[in-house]
């Protein structure tokens, strides 16, 4: 049952195989006999899931079923849920319970999921390695002694160890895409402004973005549509029309243009990774795809503008993190000033630390016109380059990242673990869409074709990955991890 | 002797009157129980957005069309990064670059009658901070945020008052077209209204700008005068004394009447401005500002002209009544009830304002309504009481003894004699009682006599308990005593 895909499972509930108890208690029990090793939740919530499975049986004989009832799911531990814990990988918030849930846990809760817990994650979303969790590191199942990816690495090793079908991350930089490269798994990022960022614990504002990891893009389709739309909560939320996506996923890609970045075939990408990308676009030309060489002239940019613009936003989403109302306070404080320092020095750990320095550092006076107000022009450019791709081509593509997954340990300098985001994080920038597919594998671990669309193009970008999926099994490989447990 | 020049700008911080904050659903209601009134929004909760009130910015609008100020189609939010324990999110959303309302200008008139203009550099939006509460809390600090989020409008002056009064006429200019404009309760004792003034002196002649303190905080008109006032004496002798005047931020304590040093320019936060990602632009076409100008009361300025051009008060009157909109709601509506503007221009400056200040009352707290009073001076006006009864009744209708001025003057039997007859009569046995008083009055001269007959006129109201038209008596008397 944990190889299913969701739609799978949902077919399966409907047919009356299995009721959601069951499917919920055995994704429970799998969670219990493989997460101790993979450390991939943060908090399970075995006793409210059961309840709700319970409920989504009894809606289904009333038939009063959503059109997610009864799927057990995990949400990376960034989104509120009401009564539960929501620690976003930090100290900070490790007794932080939320009054409220965030609008996509109601959209789900209203589908009929059941949210098995919550996964882990690096702190606060900083990371491409879910190492700077404080709940420790998240093991890749594919290879015990790698990275899962991150921030969303709790999520995708959880749907790639078969202990959830599916889950929810967020992707400020390649959050959601890159574990899900790493874990061969498919994740995508929706267009800024598709999903509600309300309930989502801040990271970088202009950048930060909700979406699936799953393990078919026709089950990421199904999850979009129950996530996705306008929210009067959320300001940069866009009013703009749900599509079926399920219902496009089909649609033929003959006379397709694909544009490949000469920048993301360059210098440090890894030949296994660069030659299972190129037998992936093969497989599209064989579909009747057309190929082309594009340029994204301002790619070099990304990293040094986005390690100024979300700094800066981090630095100032992170001020209320001040022991004063909610989360982690330090004993005994001598006066306010000694409540602050020793609170925050406590409760961050030395990513979040060093990302808020350097946001303070790049708004403070005298500073802010070179570094924040140059990296939002370089920001506009960055976005002009994909709008003038895309005068030219459908999608673009490329690797996910330029390596697979590393081992644990391995990224010691932070530069070079920003290097890790190069082709992911100038797509936050410019606000569009993009979804990684399993294309292959360098060794042991699998290798992620990343596909980008223009803004609010989801439907085809989905069709084009499904396209993909119906043509190859690599998103059918599963890892020899928790193989043997039922 | 060297001669100072004191310049003057002021921040005012105007509490919009919206029902719910600036960028959250909670109640801005003032004196709920504390943290009451702040949802997750408010508290600064992880993961929460703030959405704009329209209200707010419909408002704000609405104040920079009343000012003539120019309103740029698009503004923005930004956040001023500091931390305190009451500003919930570590930041304050406002507007700093891009605000709401561009330059504009402000009429204030003056005790002596002259007026100035005073220039508004913007006005922006933004969210109020929480109060900290230092009392009884065993040592520690409570926190209440209800008014967390409560949407202020900060009117930025140019530098351009040159007195304590000057600044005080422009306050209570604002104080005027805000509470006209319906957007704030303009209630400065619970915070609707706070200053911050800048204050500086140079040498008369000067054109460069002296070192200018800013003082918090200043909550009252009077203490506005009182600040400025110790401001301007303390930087005068510190510079007379040899010292300078540092840039620094001082706070107002009305207590002792003095300024004290709170921190200085080298201390001040770097606030680290940056727009606020989580809300858009705001942007304002010509259509939107349109149909808010359509929406606009009358003025304070067009309200004074309409008095005197068309009501025919004088100058001094129609400033005075057009002065806030609760003076001039309520004399209109005692002229409808009596039909008569000069008669209740007189009758709210006069008998009114007069007892209203001896109880320290604003005009919305008046006991007598203005349909009361109107009554009153219809009385008035149609001789059923003389003016003397008239003071009387309206002390009455003060004291809440009845609920009409016909009700009282029945129940007092204050209406006037007009009867000729029994006036005649009560005149007739005061001549008959005044034998002395008589004879001298008819050997007097006229302009003599004109000065004697307010006796007879004392005797016959008195007789008639105050009854008789004064006016009657005098002309029936006349002609009765020069009659022999």
């Amino acid at each position: 049952m944990h190889d299913k895909t969701l739609t799978e499972l949902a077919a399966g509930l409907q047919a009356g195989e299995f009721s959601s108890r069951e499917l919920c208690q055995a994704a429970l029990d799998r969670i219990e006999h493989l997460d101790g090793e993979l450390n991939s939740f943060i908090t399970v919530t075995a006793e409210q899931a059961l309840a709700n499975a319970d409920a989504a049986d009894r809606a289904r004989e009333a038939g009063d079923a959503g059109p997610l009832a009864g799927l057990p799911l995990a949400l990376k531990d960034i989104f509120c849920t009401q009564g539960v814990r929501t620690s976003c990988g930090s100290k900070m918030l490790d007794d932080f319970v939320s009054p409220y849930d965030a609008s996509v846990v109601e959209k789900l809760r209203q589908a009929g999921a059941v949210n098995l817990g919550k996964t882990n994650m690096d702190e606060f979303a900083m990371g491409s390695s879910n190492e700077s969790s404080f709940y420790g590191p998240v093991k890749n199942p594919w290879d015990l002694s790698a990275v899962p990816g991150g921030s969303s690495g709790g999520s995708a090793a959880a749907v790639a160890a078969g202990l959830v079908p599916a889950a929810l991350g967020t992707d400020t930089g390649g959050s959601i895409r890159q574990p899900a490269a790493f874990c061969g798994i498919t994740g995508l990022k929706p267009t800024y402004g598709r999903v509600s960022r309300y309930g989502m614990v801040a990271f970088a504002s202009s950048l930060d973005q909700g979406g699936p990891l799953a393990r078919s893009a026709a089950d990421c389709a199904l999850l979009l549509e129950a996530i996705a739309g306008h929210d009067v909560r959320d300001s940069t939320s866009v009013a703009r029309v749900v599509p079926d996506y399920t219902a496009e996923l089909d649609t033929p890609l003959t006379g397709l243009k694909i544009g490949l970045p000469k920048e993301y075939f360059g210098d440090g990408l890894d030949p296994e990774v660069e030659t299972a990308v190129r037998e992936a676009i093969k497989v599209y030309e064989s579909l009747g795809a057309k190929v082309c060489e594009v340029s994204l002239p301002h790619t070099h940019l990304a990293i040094p503008a986005y390690y100024v613009i979300a700094p800066a936003e981090a630095s100032s989403n992170l001020s209320r993190f001040d022991g004063v109302r909610f989360g982690h306070r330090c004993d005994d404080p001598t006066n306010l000033e000694d409540l602050y320092k020793r609170t925050r020095a406590e409760g961050f750990g030395e990513e979040v630390k060093r990302r808020i320095l350097i946001g303070t550092h790049t708004l403070s006076e005298g500073f802010f016109d070179a570094y924040y107000l140059k990296a939002q022009q370089v920001r506009r450019l960055i976005r002009q380059d994909f709008l003038d791709a895309f005068d030219e081509v459908d999608v673009l593509m490329g690797p996910t990242a330029p390596t697979p997954a590393f081992d644990l340990g391995a990224q010691k300098d932070p530069v070079s673990m920003y290097l890790q985001d190069i082709y992911t994080i100038a797509v936050n920038l410019a606000g569009i869409p993009g979804i990684s597919v399993p294309a292959g594998f360098a060794g042991n671990r699998p290798v992620g074709l990343q596909v980008l669309a223009p803004h609010f193009a989801e439907a085809q970008l989905l069709g084009v990955a499904h396209q993909f999926q119906q043509a190859t099994d690599w998103h059918l490989k599963r890892p020899a991890f928790g193989k043997e447990t039922a | 002797m060297m001669q100072w020049e004191t310049v003057i700008g002021l921040e005012v911080h105007v509490q919009l009157a919206t029902q719910s904050k600036i960028f959250s659903g909670a109640s801005t209601a003032f004196g709920a129980d504390p943290n009451t009134q702040a949802c997750a929004v408010d508290l600064g909760m992880p993961g929460v957005l703030p959405v704009l009130n329209e209200n707010a910015v419909a408002m704000a609008v609405k104040f920079g069309l009343a000012i003539d100020a120019e309103i740029p189609e698009t503004s923005l939010f930004e956040r001023k990064n500091y931390f305190y324990p009451d500003l919930p999110k570590g930041y304050q959303t406002s507007q700093m670059a891009q605000p709401i309302v561009g330059t504009g200008n402000v009429e204030i008139t003056l005790d002596d009658g002259t007026t100035r203009t005073i220039r508004v550099h913007h006005a922006h939006l933004e969210e109020d901070a929480g109060k900290s509460l230092h009392e009884d809390y065993h040592g520690m600090t409570g926190i209440d945020l209800n008014r967390a989020g409560t949407p202020l409008l900060e009117i930025v002056s140019e530098p351009d008052m040159r007195s304590a009064k000057e600044a005080v006429a422009y306050i209570k200019a604002l104080h005027a077209i805000v509470t006209y404009l319906g957007i704030s309760d303009g209630n400065m004792a619970e915070g609707s209204m706070r200053c911050d003034v800048n204050v500086s002196v140079r040498p008369k002649g000067q054109a460069a700008f002296g070192t200018r303190a800013e003082i918090k905080n200043v909550n009252s008109f009077r203490f506005v005068e009182k600040a400025i006032a110790f401001e301007v004496e303390r930087q005068i002798e510190l510079i007379e004394d040899g010292g300078e005047v540092i840039q620094e931020t001082r706070l107002f304590d009305p207590e002792r009447d003095e300024t004290r040093g709170m921190r200085t320019k080298e201390e001040a936060n770097d606030y680290r401005y940056f727009p606020c990602p989580d809300l858009l632009p705001v942007t304002l076409d010509s259509a939107y500002v349109d149909h808010q100008r359509a929406l606009m009361p009358e003025l304070p300025s067009e309200k004074r002209q309409r008095f005197e051009n068309q009501l025919g008060l004088s100058a001094y009157d129609a400033g005075v009544l057009a002065s806030s909109r609760a003076m001039a709601e309520y004399f209109e509506a005692v002229k409808e009830a009596c039909g008569n503007a000069k008669q209740a221009a007189n009758w709210v400056q006069g008998e009114l304002s007069a007892n209203l200040n001896r109880e320290n009352l604003e005009i919305g707290d008046s006991p007598v309504t203005a349909e009361q009073l109107g009554g009153l001076i219809q009385r008035v006006m149609d001789d059923t009481i003389s003016g003397k009864a008239a003071k009387q009744v309206f002390q009455a209708l003060w004291d809440g003894e009845a609920d009409s001025a016909d009700a009282i003057i029945d129940a007092r039997g204050l209406k006037q004699v007009t009867d000729t007859g029994a006036i005649e009569g009560m005149i007739d046995q005061v001549i008959a009682d005044s034998p002395v008083q008589v004879a001298q009055y008819r050997e007097a001269d006229e302009a003599k006599r004109g000065k004697m007959i307010g006796y007879f006129v004392g005797q016959v109201m008195k007789a008639s308990r105050g009854t008789a038209n004064p006016q009657q008596v005098n002309s029936l008397l006349k002609q009765k005593l020069d009659q022999a």
